[in-house]
């Protein structure tokens, strides 16, 4: 048998009621400065600003075939991103979408592993077998990326049983458009998640469109969130995803969750500027407007979080993501190739 | 607290214990929850009074309500919280009385589980076993009887276990809940009650080792899962009519030990695959490929195949009997492999019946 006094317990007959999940053990003290740190305008526009700026370079890049991976751009959806990630914790985790370049970079991920995966090199974060659809960074807790959408959901309700299983107090935070809503995993695992009361943060980037299909040609109504409450989860609806709204609502959240409350749901109404899947942008296809994208762009959370700081403070943060992002390219370029060999490692662990 | 015993008794014979399948897997659990907390299992119905066919009987009072519960019927879902938990450090078990309810895992089991730790950069493991019965008994027809383990023999990242017997089903368990990477066990409800020795510590039975079960000199049966059952009861009659056949049983389907065949196949030079599945594209086709390979340039070989019919399963037993080999139908593949000039010979039908079907009783 077992030798200590936890499996013991677990051993024993269990006459509790059937169906959630045993309290989580009391969160563990704060393990870094980042977390229910106030909002700080400086850090989140740098934030913001950091993941338009590394996009912007990939989308420069992308005509010179020196990315080997197609790319999906989230540029003007980095403020949903960077709100739900900055009060976060290291411990905490987060899973994105196949458009996940601001999750990763906004929960911490490796930049320059980041700009070398989408050079297909061998310091990439997934030695150049991943692509731009599959970042992943376990050390900063970035769960990996999947190009089946919906196929992460499930994942990271997996990851929030564990956290809850071993006590570590941690909630993961699953990004997913509104498509993946469409999918059969998501109302299974709302339901799960919802019954087990997992530490989930759902948050649903709803920019209107799965590649080109609107809201209107696939959603027979569009209460989502009223959709997701009947499982008993706290919905939220942010029609313009305001950074700060979006923080401040998440920070409130974690206590609860973290002590065990359960999963909550947030939809963020967005705007993606650019094509589905490229560099450019896709205003003459006919399926939406310039217009759009113009009451989108009054909107954007670079422009206001910039705003918010005076001319100078903004150059400074500005000069310093221009240097990490020329030394995060220099290094993807200087980078070798995998090995051939390469090919067959890690088919198994 | 006294601790519950997590061995069953079974019986003794020649001072040996002999165990049944089912009571095989579900010692096989409890010896790995046992030892290793991160071990949960899940999945519909392991928690309830008839508890998958009794394969996970006793684990809810052992290790309680936390490592062992029911889900919602949402097997995509499910099998993603697997994937998650796997790669959070957990050794979850998600069963499946069927393995026909495995197709509504097909995403996650195909596009995650499968290739994460390759498409990962090696960051992540998924070690998690997924349990599967072939629900073959009587009358289940298309959907309740199905053996898809070709499906998952295909993907690279996924080992396929299809133990035969109580010892095999016991080490299988354990080395499937052991292994770092996603483990498919296809069961067979035909050999639940079958009963072998069986060790009553945990032992391995590990990836990648066929076994030779009998020894022969003029044809080589490899079977695949209770079809080596059916083989050595083949084996038997074809004894009786002058034909020494050596019977082999891969045990585990995908990582393949084609190498024990090839040696066995390069000794008799005629060999009968009987698969418990379909032959196109299935794992028949795979070990008649690679012995094609490895014995190119020898000499002359023969290879056939017996399997399913090449229809779905039907329920009435009139189809039925005809839709799966039999211990009549593998031993004249058999004997017309090793006497290719001799007159057709089939065993008297009597004494043909699968042989584990006529333990079974109905109703279902």
């Amino acid at each position: 048998m077992a030798d200590s006094g936890v499996a013991g317990t677990m051993m024993a007959v269990d006459s509790r009621p059937p169906g959630p999940m045993p309290p989580a053990k009391p969160p563990k003290a704060k393990s870094s400065n980042v977390g229910s740190a106030k909002a700080d305008p400086a850090r989140l526009y740098r934030a913001v600003r950091r993941i338009r700026r590394v996009e912007e370079e990939v989308a420069r890049i992308y005509p010179t075939d020196k990315i080997k991976s197609p790319v999906h751009l989230s540029i003007g959806q980095e403020g949903v991103a960077v709100g739900v990630c900055d009060p976060l914790e290291p411990r905490d985790a987060v899973s994105g979408t196949y458009r996940g370049h601001a999750t990763y970079l906004a929960k911490g991920g490796d930049l320059k592993a980041m700009i070398a995966e989408l050079f297909g090199k061998d310091t990439g974060c997934a030695r150049g077998k991943g692509g731009s659809m599959h970042l992943v960074d376990m050390k900063a807790n970035v769960l990996g990326c999947s190009a089946v959408v919906g196929t992460t959901v499930p994942v990271a309700a997996g990851f929030a049983l564990a956290q809850k299983r071993l006590g570590t107090g941690a909630v993961v935070a699953c990004f997913l458009g509104d498509g993946a809503s469409e999918e059969g995993c998501f109302p299974e695992t709302l339901n799960f998640a919802a019954l087990h009361k997992l530490p989930v943060i759902f948050v649903c980037e709803n920019n209107g469109f799965a590649i080109h299909e609107p809201l209107a040609k696939r959603w027979a109504t569009d209460k989502l969130c009223e959709r997701v409450r009947t499982y008993g989860i706290p919905a939220t609806r942010f029609a313009d995803s305001d950074t700060l709204k979006i923080r401040a609502h998440v920070a409130k959240a974690l206590p609860k969750m973290r002590a065990g409350g359960g999963p909550i749901f947030l939809e963020c109404l967005t705007w993606r500027w650019r094509e589905h899947v490229g560099p450019g942008e896709d205003y003459d296809a006919g399926f939406r407007s310039k217009a759009e994208l113009a009451k989108w762009q009054k909107k954007d959370p670079v422009l206001l979080l910039g705003r918010k700081l005076d001319k100078k403070a903004r150059a400074a943060i500005d000069a310093e993501i221009e240097a990490e992002i020329a030394e995060a390219i220099a290094f993807a370029e200087a980078s070798p190739w995998p090995a051939t060999r390469e090919l067959f490692t890690d088919v198994f662990a | 607290m006294s601790s519950p015993k997590l061995t069953w008794p079974g019986r003794i014979e020649d001072g040996r214990r002999i165990l049944r399948y089912v009571d095989a897997l579900s010692e096989a659990a409890a010896l790995e929850m046992a030892r290793d907390e991160k071990v949960f299992l899940f999945g519909l119905d392991v928690d309830d009074h008839k508890s998958i066919q009794g394969s996970t009987r006793g684990l809810l009072e052992k290790f309680g309500k936390d490592r062992v519960f029911t889900t919602p019927l949402s097997e995509d879902a499910m099998t993603g919280i697997a994937i998650g938990a796997a790669m959070a450090g957990m050794r979850p078990i998600h069963v499946h009385i069927r393995m026909d309810f495995l197709m509504l895992c097909m995403n996650q089991i195909v596009n995650i589980a499968s290739k994460a730790r390759y498409m990962y950069g090696g960051q992540v493991k998924v070690p998690m076993v997924v349990r599967s019965i072939i629900g073959k008994s009587w009358g289940q027809g298309a959907q309740h009887s199905q053996a898809l383990h070709s499906l998952f023999m295909h993907l690279p990242g996924m080992k396929v276990a299809a133990p035969s017997n109580a010892h095999d089903a016991k080490g299988c368990t354990i080395a499937a809940i052991r292994d770092d990477n996603p483990v498919l066990m296809m069961e067979h409800r035909l050999l639940y009650p079958t009963e072998a020795f069986v060790a009553e510590g945990a032992y391995v039975v590990p990836p990648g080792r066929s076994r030779v079960c009998r020894f022969g000199r003029d044809v080589t049966i490899v079977g695949v899962s209770n079809m080596v059952v059916e083989a050595l009861r083949a084996a038997e009659l074809l004894a009786e009519a002058g034909v020494s056949a050596e019977v082999i049983d891969p045990i585990w389907l995908a990582p393949l030990d084609s190498e024990t065949i090839v040696e066995s196949a390069r000794r008799t030079r005629k060999v009968l695959i009987a698969d418990n599945g379909w032959l196109n594209c299935g794992a028949s086709a795979e070990i008649a490929a690679r012995l094609a390979e490895a014995l190119a340039g020898e000499g002359p070989i023969q290879i056939r195949r017996v399997g399913f019919a090449p229809t779905p399963c039907p329920p009435s037993p009139e189809l039925e009997n005809a839709f799966y080999p039999n211990p009549g139908t593998i031993a004249a593949a058999a004997y017309a492999l090793a006497k290719p000039d001799a007159p057709a010979w089939t065993p008297d039908p009597a004494r043909t019946k699968l042989a584990y079907q006529m333990q079974f009783k109905g109703p279902f």
